[in-house]
């Protein structure tokens, strides 16, 4: 069973309900012993890294998630959800939970398009996500699949975590991990058919285990 | 590099699928669920769906379709109609969207803009702006008004000043319809795209007007909408979402396609 991490972030049904639409069975939970029963573990985020950590710290689920990173059990960030694993947010300024090495930074508004125009802040829409390492959670993904993406601030994680890269302004880090854990800059859940399948390769993983 | 987006809109009267020409005349076409599963299995990038009657007795049955079309679809999906408050957003937003599109009861009431933006992240807040062509005047600089409930009210607000401010409100996209071209099939109204895509920093959705592949591209490359709302084209079964982004790609504009290996 794959529990989902249920903090006020908004969009946690949204993951259930791509996992359901494959038949994959999750539950959404705050509760620390049901989440230890699991086999792994989304955590997913909308809204901004501040409100965020707020509540994770309120919850005690900071100190719940460095735990489990720290016995090396299977969890799966998306969006918020994997830029507050780093050190540092510029978003709200935030302290966040140092898990991974690196921090989130806003897009600086100098970037340009390939047309050479100004980006437009947030990236929202489909990007190419191309594959910098071998990953369990890429297969039957083709190099260069596009997913969805809603963000104003991207991760910057230390080089060795980068798992995939996504091109708007410049090139950031849109997947990145250390053994059992990843996380996703895009929406997984709102990716379609290639983001369902990320899913379903996390979770096969995870009931592998 | 973003992909250019194709985004089907499905307007829903007491549960059913309807289509109109410049809003008016509307006649049903199909159950909106079916609909919005089959979209979602050509490629689409996105679905909206309207509530165009937005009564109080049907929003029960629309926000039950809401429901069904979000287990259906995993890709994003768009709200709106008859949603004026916190609250409504609130229940579009629980019923399994992610965005909530506001249109008349903004213009009535900016605050709901922000309101939306603190509560649920501007990602989820799309200004929806219905535009008709006018004389240029001291009002109106632009030449495009702001037309509410569905296209009988005009505001006497123009369109660019109202798209700015909105930016500054927190609004996270705009979807902008042109009522001169609604269910024309004759084409976006290109000007006033462009108008809105190259003075303000949000994406713009194109709507209105879709009748041929080449409206598509024009809106997309000449109008430089990062979006283009579809219907008629696609609800008639005359192009599917796969032709049309085959036709964008062969013309060089990206758009996605399957992403299985």
């Amino acid at each position: 069973m794959i529990a989902i991490l249920d903090y006020e972030s908004g969009n946690q049904t949204s993951v259930k309900r791509a996992l359901a639409f494959q038949n994959i069975e999750a539950v959404i939970t705050a509760d620390a012993g049901v989440i230890g029963r699991a086999d792994g573990l989304i955590f997913p985020g909308v809204g901004a890294a501040g409100q965020a950590m707020g509540q994770l710290r309120k919850t005690g689920l900071d100190v719940f998630l460095r735990g489990w990173v720290a016995q090396n059990r299977p969890l799966l960030g998306v969006c918020v959800g994997c830029q507050v694993l780093l050190d540092y947010s510029e978003e709200n300024a935030t302290q966040t939970l140092g898990i991974l090495p690196g921090k989130t930074r806003l897009f600086e508004a100098s970037l340009k398009e390939e047309d050479g125009r100004p980006i437009r802040i947030p990236h929202i829409g489909w990007n190419a996500v191309h594959q910098e390492k071998d990953c369990l959670l890429f297969e039957g993904i083709a190099q260069d699949a596009e997913f969805y993406f809603v963000h104003g601030y991207y991760p910057e994680p230390a080089p060795e975590c980068v798992l995939a890269t996504t091109y708007y302004g410049k090139s950031f880090c849109s997947v990145l991990g250390r053994q059992n854990l990843w996380a996703t800059q895009f929406h997984v859940e709102k990716s379609g058919p290639a983001g369902l399948r990320l899913l379903a390769n996390f979770c096969s993983y995870c009931n592998s285990l | 590099m973003l992909s250019k987006r194709i985004i089907p809109c499905l307007d829903v009267r007491a549960g059913r699928l309807t289509k109109g020409v410049r809003f008016a005349d509307n006649r049903d076409i199909g159950d909106p669920v079916e609909s919005a599963a089959r979209y979602y299995d050509e490629g689409a990038d996105e679905i909206v769906f309207y509530d165009i009657t937005a009564s109080a007795e049907e929003r029960g049955i629309f926000l039950d379709v809401v429901e069904k079309v979000a287990s259906r679809i995993a890709i994003p999906f768009s709200v709106g109609g008859g949603i004026s408050s916190v609250k409504d957003m609130r229940d579009v937003l629980n019923a399994g969207a992610e965005k909530v599109s506001l249109n008349s009861p903004a213009v009535l009431n900016p605050a709901l803009i922000s309101a939306g933006a603190e509560d649920f992240g501007s990602q989820a807040v799309v200004l929806g702006m219905d535009v008709r062509r006018v004389p240029v005047s001291e009002a109106i600089p632009s030449g495009y008004e702001i037309v509410i409930q569905g296209g009988r009210r005009p505001m006497g607000l123009d369109a660019l000043a109202w798209a700015r401010r909105a930016v500054e409100l927190g609004a996270g996209e705009i979807c902008l319809n042109s009522i001169d071209a609604d269910g024309t099939r004759e084409g976006y109204e290109l000007t006033l795209t462009r108008l809105i895509a190259t003075n303000v920093r949000l994406p713009v959705i194109a709507s209105g007007g879709a009748g041929k592949p080449e409206h598509l591209y024009a809106a997309l490359t000449e109008g430089r909408a990062g979006a283009a709302l579809v219907a008629s084209i696609v609800h008639y079964g005359e192009y599917s979402i796969r032709e049309l982004k085959e036709y964008l790609n062969a013309r060089g504009c990206k758009a996605r396609l399957d992403g299985s290996a």
